[in-house]
């Protein structure tokens, strides 16, 4: 019998790439994420379990494919990348006031949504070049690698997309050893800085600044999202109010409910304890990236899938934090529960490439 | 190729993972922080917050109490009509754009923007204001049909209060109108503000005003849950309101519709008192306004109207017009000569036609004069003379005090109205009142020579009608005055079930009956042989009375100079009487503006009202029309 055809063995093979502790993580995710949606906009469950199957084959296939080949594919994707960008600069799409999507007359990409993962993996590709003669020069260039296609997002304006691509850079650069002088100089020029460009903005910037740093300011408009879900949160207690039983959320006061402001949702119906099971499993899904970053074996697959950990806890605490009013308010979701297709494929290529990494890591060293 | 030693580029790497895996700690550190803060510690604060977005308190407005005659006739009822109202909080951009869509659909006029405008300075918070009442069911359906493209706006079913009868019988009604700040300081000091929560009308004048809190009842409450649209999605509690009293008056509204048609064209006041127990029966101020034309808000055209027309419906004459009492006076005079044993009854006198006061002369209306006159003839022919010479017998001080016994100069604390402006004082002339009256001090003397014109009801003398129909009603009492009152009963609408009313004990004047019979049988004689008898020839019952005309002018300045009187202003006509003498079951007041003598103008309204109050006879008037047929309650 031709082994190929041996149900067991096919098993074995398509399960050999899967990495499980990383899988159950994804699942328990993905269950609260359906009981989420499931509360606050039970009409979309249907449409979010057909993202979630694409997003696992998706992560199935990456997963598939050896970090070798992710380092022969990293500039190419990045310079498409990079030119999709430009194109949407150019050529996009206006949509809700942003100019996001491209359209190449047979579909429409977000091409910000493909530098989440191009960047890092350009950087990351960069560094296992230069590994041997590092120099502070190297660091200059992957700063401007980093900060081309960040400002191009920047300005569509897509300030979340922009914080993540600029996270995966940074870490990227962070992780291959960048001097700590750089880091802390910078900081403080930066800082420096700052009062000299807001004497350079208009008013109308500096109102927009001020409402993002302080939504209270604007009760009725950028404000009332994060009124009312602080609100949200507060009124769930240690307990909650139970599933379906969150009045912020089932009488409207929470907008985007599904997507961005899902943190919420979890946070009135299962109070204090939901929010401890989410960050615990957060804390796991990261130290798990972190110990396949650990224990990668070749500097580019290193700092990939540590780039890759950490932007996954950017996600997270980024979006927690503008929830539960710590942060300002930028569009970024809570990874792998917030309702949307396209991050979902984008987070779960992440997860594969960390299976991929972690599948490898004794490979290359031989 | 250099070779780094591979060891050490891991452990650089494994120490940055170390940095980082910390700083994630930190962060979800801070993030718990924040989460326990929010859940555990201010978890009260924000269960409230919570409990105020879900839970909308809203008002179910009573139905406000019916006001009702006598007879059971209803002088003021609710009808439920649908209004198109705006939540002008609820408006993304312009207003007037909105409304300009608006009128796509519903007929809009130019005054029913102006009166929204109106409505919208003077809106308490962000309420829900009308810009059309009254909408018909065509209208209603073509809004609900084009419902979605107006958010914030909406359609609502509400309880207008309406006179059926129109412009009859305003003055004492009064009506009712937006709640403006001043009603919320009534609604505060009376601590009513959670039952006024939802309330947008409040009683202006009149019954309306003085009985505003009998009437207006106790709202119910719903508590509903709302989404963060403000729509309701389903109520929690509900509190049903229980409607206001209503009113059941002493007025008798046909008596009242009689006395009304009686004036005609003319302005004036009557007051129609039962002397034994100071219930009106009726209360005209003579021309009326419609009250139903202030509920919603009056029109700047009708209300112009009113304002500049010289008749001045506005005023309340019955309480707010003082006027010189004339020769009606007369017999209270007699009354005092009597009590204070300066006349006897057929004492006469020599009548010249005029009385001289040092350099002065007091004439009497008849030329000539009328000759021997004794106390009846005095007060039959009303003879001014008798009267000059008997003030000055008397002095100030003693008319004065024996006048305010009659209520003459005072409130009589009518159920009308609640501020110090719903009735007037009035004036009864005395030393005393000149010198709070005047400041500077040569106006502050009183001269002797002003007591005689305060005789015969003229000078300083300044009443209202109703003080007037008090006093008659007194006399007619032999001496018990009743506070007036218009409300007989206080009833519960839903039981039937008559509230205590608080009635003030009527006041005893020291009289001695056989004086009081010999002014009776004068008034008798009044209406039999003098001036009163051709406007009572054929009565069916015996009538005391007393004609009246008083002069026109002014008290302002106090400057009163008998011969300096405008020409073109006639006199006030004045009569008043009871009946039937006997037992007296009517006292009343007439006063016709400018109307002449007494005798012709004012004593015939006085027959009218009587004939039909005594002997049923209503004199060729029609019982009063509803004015608004098929507007009935829905």
């Amino acid at each position: 019998m031709n082994p190929a055809w041996n149900p067991r063995i096919l098993w074995q093979r398509f399960v050999a790439p899967i990495d499980i502790p990383l899988l159950v993580i994804a699942a328990i995710l993905l269950l609260i994420a359906l009981a989420m949606v499931g509360s606050a906009s039970p009409e979309r469950i249907n449409n979010q379990l057909i993202n979630i199957g694409f997003a696992l084959v998706v992560m199935r296939i990456v997963a598939q494919v050896p970090p070798q080949r992710l380092m022969n594919l990293a500039l190419p994707i990045f310079i498409v990348g990079v030119l999709l960008l430009v194109g949407v600069a150019l050529f996009g799409d206006i949509s809700k006031g942003a100019r996001r999507w491209l359209n190449l007359g047979f579909v429409r990409v977000q091409p910000s949504e493909i530098m989440k993962i191009a960047m890092p993996l350009m950087l990351a590709w960069y560094f296992e070049k230069r590994e041997a003669r590092l120099r502070l020069s190297d660091y200059l260039a992957a700063a401007i690698l980093l900060l081309i296609p960040t400002a191009l997002i920047a300005r569509q304006p897509d300030l979340g997309t922009a914080i993540l691509v600029f996270a995966a850079g940074f870490y990227v650069i962070f992780l291959a050893g960048l001097p700590w002088k750089i880091i802390v100089g910078t900081a403080i020029a930066a800082a420096g800085a700052m009062p000299l460009a807001w004497g350079m903005l208009h008013d109308y910037q500096r109102a927009r600044i001020l409402t993002l740093l302080d939504p209270q300011t604007d009760p009725l408009g950028k404000g009332f999202h994060i009124i009312q879900s602080t609100i949200a949160i507060g009124s769930g207690g240690i307990l909650g109010k139970g599933w379906g039983q969150g009045t912020q959320v089932q009488l409207e006061f929470i907008p985007e409910r599904h997507t961005d402001f899902i943190f919420s949702v979890l946070s009135e119906e299962f109070g204090l304890l939901g929010n401890i099971v989410l960050l615990v499993i957060y804390a796991l899904l990261i130290g798990r990236g972190m110990m396949i970053a650990a224990q990668a074996p070749t500097l580019f697959s290193r700092l990939l899938a540590g780039s890759i950990t950490l932007v996954f806890f950017t996600y997270a605490f980024v979006n927690m934090g503008m929830v539960s009013g710590i942060l300002p308010v930028v569009g970024v979701p809570l990874p792998f529960v917030s309702y949307g297709g396209t991050a979902l494929v984008t987070l779960f290529i992440g997860i594969g490439v960390l299976m991929s990494i972690h599948r490898n890591r004794m490979l290359v060293q031989k | 190729m250099e070779f780094k030693d591979p060891q050490e580029g891991l452990e650089r790497f494994w120490k940055r993972l170390t940095v980082a895996g910390s700083f994630v700690l930190l962060c979800f550190g801070l993030l718990f922080a924040r989460i326990f803060w929010l859940q555990v510690i201010q978890n009260n604060y924000y269960t409230t917050r919570a409990e105020e977005n879900r839970i909308s308190l809203v008002p179910i407005l009573p139905n406000r109490g019916l006001i009702l005659d006598r007879n059971g006739v209803i002088l003021a009822r609710n009808y439920s009509a649908y209004t198109l109202e705006i939540m002008p909080a609820r408006i993304s951009g312009n207003l007037d754009a909105a409304i300009d869509e608006l009128a796509t659909v519903i007929d809009i006029q130019p005054k029913d923007r102006k009166r929204f405008r109106k409505l919208l300075e003077e809106s308490k918070n962000f309420e829900s204001l009308p810009i059309r009442t009254r909408l018909s069911d065509e209208e209603v359906a073509k809004f609900i049909a084009q419902r979605y493209r107006f958010p914030g706006v909406d359609i609502k079913a509400r309880l207008f209060r309406q006179y059926p009868f129109g412009d009859f019988a305003s003055h004492l009604l009064g009506y009712i109108g937006r709640v403006t700040d001043r009603d919320l300081e009534r609604i505060a000091i009376e601590d009513q503000d959670a039952n006024y929560r939802g309330t947008n009308h409040f009683g202006k004048t009149g019954l309306e005003q003085h009985y505003e809190f009998e009437l207006h009842g106790i709202s119910g409450f719903e508590q509903v849950e709302v989404d963060a649209g403000g729509h309701a999605v389903r109520t929690l509690k509900h509190t049903a309101p229980i409607a206001g009293d209503n009113l059941i008056l002493t007025v008798d509204a046909k008596l009242q519709e009689i006395a009304e048609q009686a004036f005609g064209d003319r302005r004036g006041a009557l007051v129609a008192i039962n002397p034994a127990t100071g219930g009106i029966l009726a209360l005209v101020s003579m021309p009326n306004y419609d009250p139903n034309l202030f509920v919603d808000g009056i029109g700047t055209s009708d209300w112009d109207a009113y304002n500049s027309s010289p008749d001045k419906p506005m005023v309340n004459r019955a309480l707010n017009g003082t006027y010189p009492p004339g020769s009606t006076f007369k017999p209270y005079m007699a009354l005092a000569a009597l009590t204070y044993g300066k006349r006897r009854p057929e004492q006469a006198i020599a009548d010249p036609g005029y009385f001289t006061f040092g350099d002065y002369t007091f004439r009497d209306d008849k030329k000539g004069g009328h000759g021997m006159v004794n106390m009846y003839t005095s007060i039959v022919q009303s003879c001014d003379t008798y009267y000059y010479m008997l003030a000055n017998d008397l002095g100030i001080d003693v008319i004065a005090n024996f006048m305010r016994q009659f209520g003459f100069g005072q409130k009589t604390g009518i159920d009308l109205g609640v501020d110090g402006t719903s009735e007037s004082e009035g004036v009864l002339p005395s030393p005393e009142w000149k010198k709070k009256r005047f400041r500077k001090p040569e106006h502050q003397k009183w001269y002797s020579g002003e007591t005689i014109s305060i005789g015969i009801g003229q000078g300083y003398n300044a009443y209202t009608p109703i003080q007037l129909a008090q006093a008659v009603a007194g006399l007619a009492n032999n001496g018990v005055i009743h506070r007036p009152h218009l409300v007989q009963a206080i009833v519960d609408a839903r039981t039937g079930e008559q509230k205590t009313l608080e009635i003030a004990p009527p006041r005893a004047i020291v009289l001695k009956r056989e004086h009081v019979d010999i002014i009776k049988h004068a008034m008798i004689g009044v209406n039999k042989e003098g001036t009163g008898a051709r406007a009572f020839a054929g009565a069916g019952y015996e009538a005391a009375g007393k004609t009246g005309t008083a002069q026109v002018f002014s008290l302002k300045g106090g400057q009163y100079k008998e011969n300096t009187v405008k020409e073109e202003l006639r006199d006030h006509a004045l009569y008043i009487a009871f009946a039937p003498a006997d037992k007296p079951l009517i006292a009343l007041a007439v006063l016709v503006e400018n109307g002449g003598f007494g005798a012709q103008t004012a004593a015939p309204i006085a027959r009218q009202v009587l004939d039909y109050y005594l002997l049923g006879k209503a004199a060729n008037a029609p019982a009063p029309a509803d004015k608004n047929p098929g507007e009935e309650a829905r």
